[in-house]
Formats: C-alpha cells, sequence, structure tokens
C-alpha cells in the first residue's frame, strides 16, 4: 500500500498545526508553530522520496526562516491585537475558493500513479543522465547543469534580496540614537 | 480509493489556511506567516506529483529500477530557497514600517495614514 500510515500522519498534523495557527493570537506562538510546520513538512518530504529537499526545508525553511522571525519580533512588538472587524467575507471567499479547488482535484492522477503525465515526458530523460553528468544523484545533475541557467537566476535573486533588506534596514541605529536624544530633551 | 487524493485535499486545507490568515489577520507579521503556510503547501502539492508507487529517492544505484520523478525535486529546491529570500525581505519591510509607525497592526497604520 502506498498509503504509509506515517505519511498519512504527517499530513493530519500538518493540517491541525495550521489551523492552530489561524486561531493564535500570541505572534511568538504562531512563529514556532510556522517552524513545527516547516519540519513536519521535510518529513513529508523523505516519506515521498525527495529527499534533497527534504533537507533543504529542514535547513532553511525551519531554521533560518524561524530566526529571522524571532528577530523581527525582538525588533518591533509582541502584542496582537484582537481584530476589530468581523471575519465573514474572508470566510466566505476562502470557502469558495477551497471548494472550487477541491472539485478541481476530482479528476487528477492518484497519489503515486506511474501513469501520471508528470512521469511521461522529461523526467525519464533525466533519469537516463548518469554516462552524460557523470553524478548519481539526479537532483544535483538537473541542478547543477540541464537547468544550470537555473539555479543561476535563483543566486541573482536571493542577492537582489539581500541588497533590498541592506538598503531598508540602512541607517537604523543612526535614527534611533536621533529619537533617544529627542526624548532626553523633552 | 479515496485516500489516493487525500494529499491534494490537506494541500488545499493547508493553502486556504495560510490565504485566510493572510487576509483576515491585521498583524503583519502572522500575516508573513500565513504566506509562509500557502508557499509549504505549493512545495507539498509539487512534491507529491513526482512520486513514483514504489520507488525511491532518485539517486542512482544498482539494484534499484524504478525512482521518483527528479524534476518537481529541483523546481521546488529552488522555490524554497527564493521563498526564504523574498521572507527576509518582508521581515525587514515589517521591521521598517514599525520604525516609521510604532505599530505593526494594519488597522493602525491605516488610520495614522488616515488622520494626515
Amino acid at each position: 500500500m502506498i498509503e504509509h500510515p506515517v505519511y498519512l500522519l504527517l499530513l493530519t498534523l500538518l493540517a491541525v498545526t495550521a489551523l492552530a495557527m489561524v486561531r493564535l493570537r500570541n505572534t511568538l506562538a504562531v512563529i514556532m508553530l510556522s517552524g513545527i510546520y516547516s519540519l513536519l513538512v521535510a518529513g513529508l518530504f523523505v516519506m515521498m522520496d525527495a529527499v534533497d529537499v527534504a533537507f533543504t526545508e529542514a535547513a532553511v525553511g525551519a531554521g533560518i526562516s524561524t530566526v529571522l522571525m524571532v528577530a523581527t519580533l525582538a525588533l518591533t512588538t509582541r502584542e496582537s491585537r484582537i481584530p476589530t472587524h468581523r471575519p465573514l467575507l474572508p470566510l466566505a471567499v476562502v470557502m469558495l475558493t477551497g471548494g472550487a479547488l477541491i472539485w478541481g482535484t476530482l479528476d487528477m492522477p492518484h497519489y503515486g500513479d506511474p501513469e501520471a503525465p508528470v512521469h511521461q515526458h522529461v523526467g525519464i530523460r533525466y533519469l537516463n543522465s548518469y554516462d552524460e553528468i557523470g553524478v548519481p544523484n539526479v537532483v544535483t545533475s538537473v541542478l547543477a547543469s540541464y537547468r544550470g541557467f537555473d539555479t543561476l537566476g535563483e543566486t541573482a535573486v536571493v542577492f537582489t534580496a539581500a541588497v533590498g533588506v541592506l538598503i531598508i534596514l540602512r541607517g537604523w541605529q543612526r535614527r534611533r540614537r536621533r529619537r533617544q536624544a529627542v526624548r532626553e530633551r523633552t | 480509493m479515496a485516500l489516493g487524493l487525500y494529499s491534494y485535499w490537506v494541500v488545499i486545507v493547508l493553502m486556504m489556511a495560510g490565504f485566510y490568515i493572510v487576509i483576515a489577520s491585521s498583524n503583519l507579521i502572522k500575516k508573513i506567516a500565513g504566506l509562509n503556510i500557502f508557499q509549504g503547501s505549493v512545495f507539498i502539492f509539487y512534491i507529491s506529483l513526482g512520486k513514483v508507487e514504489d520507488g525511491t529517492a532518485p539517486i542512482l544505484a544498482s539494484g534499484y529500477e524504478s525512482y521518483s520523478n527528479p524534476l518537481p525535486h529541483v523546481l521546488i529546491l529552488t522555490a524554497i530557497v527564493v521563498g526564504v529570500a523574498t521572507t527576509a525581505l518582508a521581515v525587514a519591510l515589517v521591521a521598517r514600517i514599525h520604525d516609521a509607525y510604532g505599530t505593526i497592526e494594519e488597522d493602525d497604520i491605516h488610520g495614522q495614514d488616515e488622520s494626515l
């Protein structure tokens, strides 16, 4: 049977975690649950044979993301207010979209189906790449060779984001000191 | 039979939970966490499409015939890294907004803009 109990358990735990994040108001608790969510996703990736993706998600998604968000919490505030407007409209939008998406899955190929269209084209070509590239890990040979320009573009995106963060946070200390000076004068 | 679609349904529940947080919550940090949930659900969707029954991880070795499809893995590997880059940019913007407005509640920021 392809639907291993661990796989079903991880999926169910993911749904529970996400719904708990919807309900919670404490921002620190939301961030912690978001780290747990990433770790569960990483576990699920191992069940789905995506080992490279699993350790990237565990290191980057559960690790760096959580650290970044906790750091933001330290720079800002931990309080989260009770919303003043009623959530009826968002709830209706979400229900409608979710219903349409579920209707859309009904004729999709089942999980693990070897006849699914996704397995009929370029995937087979990549699995016979050993003579061309000489790396047993197919994910590595696709990432670094067949789709090398894609990876180059990815580094460009990460570089742009780093420059953006530096520009946004520039002059942080100076502004803070100036505000402190104003407060001391009054 | 119904279990064959279970992963898609959980993906949709996660996606809608993230979507709801983004549009209904007023706290900016919580909105970013919602965006991360949404993102994670798309990752699960892609990876679940790549799974082949009785297949193994796509690392070529003697004794194994059937492997899962490596292409979704490569795409999502790129997406995870780009996702963290955008999260970093988003939290930097939140920190800057808190610096300028003294709050990270969307309603308060909007109220301050109105009263100008």
